[in-house]
């Protein structure tokens, strides 16, 4: 029992360690400040609540993409009756969200999420090259 | 433990019964879904008709070809092997080989027909895809849902027309200007032709037909036996690439 005090602070090191992300969390003084985004000027409602979008807008895209692409439905009709024309570049960005950078872009960055790959293929009206309207 | 020759001669036989009646079922299972597949007993079936007499008189015109590839953004790669192509022209000799022969003028043979998928009755690319990322919609198109393409060229090497290019680098930097109303593709999705599913389903015609100034492209539906397409089949003799192959391809040349 010679090595009692090493394995009290080996034990003291670990534990240490293991909960440095919590520690931190506390000592940091609350949640980090969420991102400001720049809402659209022309429309105060979304296709649907900003509650549901907030949490299930990529749902919605998924949802959008197998209606559009494989069953040729190319409107979709929102809980509160209105209708829309199923579309990431032609409705979402062209039509409301003009600036990615400053909505899509700025709360992907802040919690973290790993690019979704969307603007590979589709264009963001405002990085469009030469783009024909 | 006994078994009789009997006893064994008997289950034998039941297990290899049971086996070959398995395999019945799998190609009875096949073949249907291949007749479901032919006979769709849809209202529409969408097809192309070109008159070549009619594009022949504007030999080296490339409209259809600019006002589809502008519309689709499809890159004008400059590498020939990583070219991108939902339409291009080939000579007549190579694109209907069966109809070519030794005494033809050499001009004729030479003359350019303009091809693009074929979007076949019965298409070989579906079938090899294993995503499902091709597939046939029940009005005749061969679609393709560039989000469940994997690039695993499966379809390119199934096509026996050539119709699909590959995505070897990202067509982006190659793309002079951006449509809006089209996305582009990005690197390692097969494309191809797909009649302009998106100019169809706001009832406008693909855009090849509406740029051709000879007006040798008709598109229409051919379940309908009033439509154009009907009417121009019925009196005149039309071709078509390849059809030994049993594919039904759609896209009729008249000559």
């Amino acid at each position: 029992m010679r090595d009692r005090s090493i394995i009290y602070i080996g034990l003291f090191i670990f534990l240490a360690v293991i909960t440095l992300p919590f520690t931190l969390n506390l000592t940091a003084g609350g949640t980090a400040e969420p991102p400001d985004l720049v809402l659209p000027e022309n429309e105060t409602q979304c296709v649907e609540s900003a509650d549901f979008m907030r949490s299930s807008h990529m749902q919605l895209l998924l949802d959008w993409r197998e209606e559009y692409v494989r069953r040729n439905i190319r409107e979709y009709t929102a809980t509160n009756g209105k209708s829309f024309n199923i579309g990431l570049t032609d409705t979402c960005l062209a039509q409301c969200h003009t600036n990615k950078a400053d909505f899509c872009d700025r709360c992907h960055t802040f919690a973290g999420v790993q690019g979704p790959y969307c603007m590979d293929c589709h264009i963001d009206p405002t990085e469009a090259l030469g783009g024909r309207q | 433990m006994n078994i009789t020759r009997k006893r064994f001669l008997q289950v034998t036989g039941i297990s290899a019964l049971a086996v070959a009646g398995e395999k019945l079922a799998g190609s009875l299972a096949l073949a249907m879904e291949d007749a479901e597949l032919r006979e769709t007993g849809s209202s529409t079936r969408y097809a192309m008709v070109i008159d070549l007499v009619k594009c022949w008189q504007q030999e080296g015109c490339t409209d259809c070809i600019q006002a589809c590839h502008e519309t689709h953004n499809v890159p004008p790669i400059p590498d020939h092997s990583h070219r991108i192509e939902w339409i291009w022209k080939s000579s007549f000799e190579s694109s209907f080989h069966s109809q070519a022969n030794d005494y033809q003028a050499e001009d004729l043979k030479k003359m350019s027909v303009p091809l693009f998928c074929n979007h076949c009755d019965n298409p070989p690319c579906v079938r090899v895809c294993p995503t499902k990322a091709t597939w046939r919609r029940e009005d005749g198109l061969v679609m393709m849902d560039w989000h469940r393409c994997i690039g695993c060229r499966y379809c390119m090497a199934a096509c026996p027309y050539g119709s699909r290019s590959f995505n070897w680098t990202d067509p982006r930097e190659f793309l002079p200007q951006q449509n809006l109303d089209y996305p582009t593709r990005t690197t390692g999705v097969v494309e191809k032709c797909t009649f302009c599913d998106k100019r169809l389903a706001k009832n406008e015609l693909p855009a090849c037909v509406v740029a051709c100034p000879q007006k040798a492209m008709t598109f229409g539906n051919l379940a309908d036996k009033d439509s154009e397409v009907r009417q121009l089949l019925y009196p005149r003799i039309a071709i078509r690439r390849k059809p030994e192959l049993g594919t039904k391809p759609v896209v009729f040349y008249i000559v």
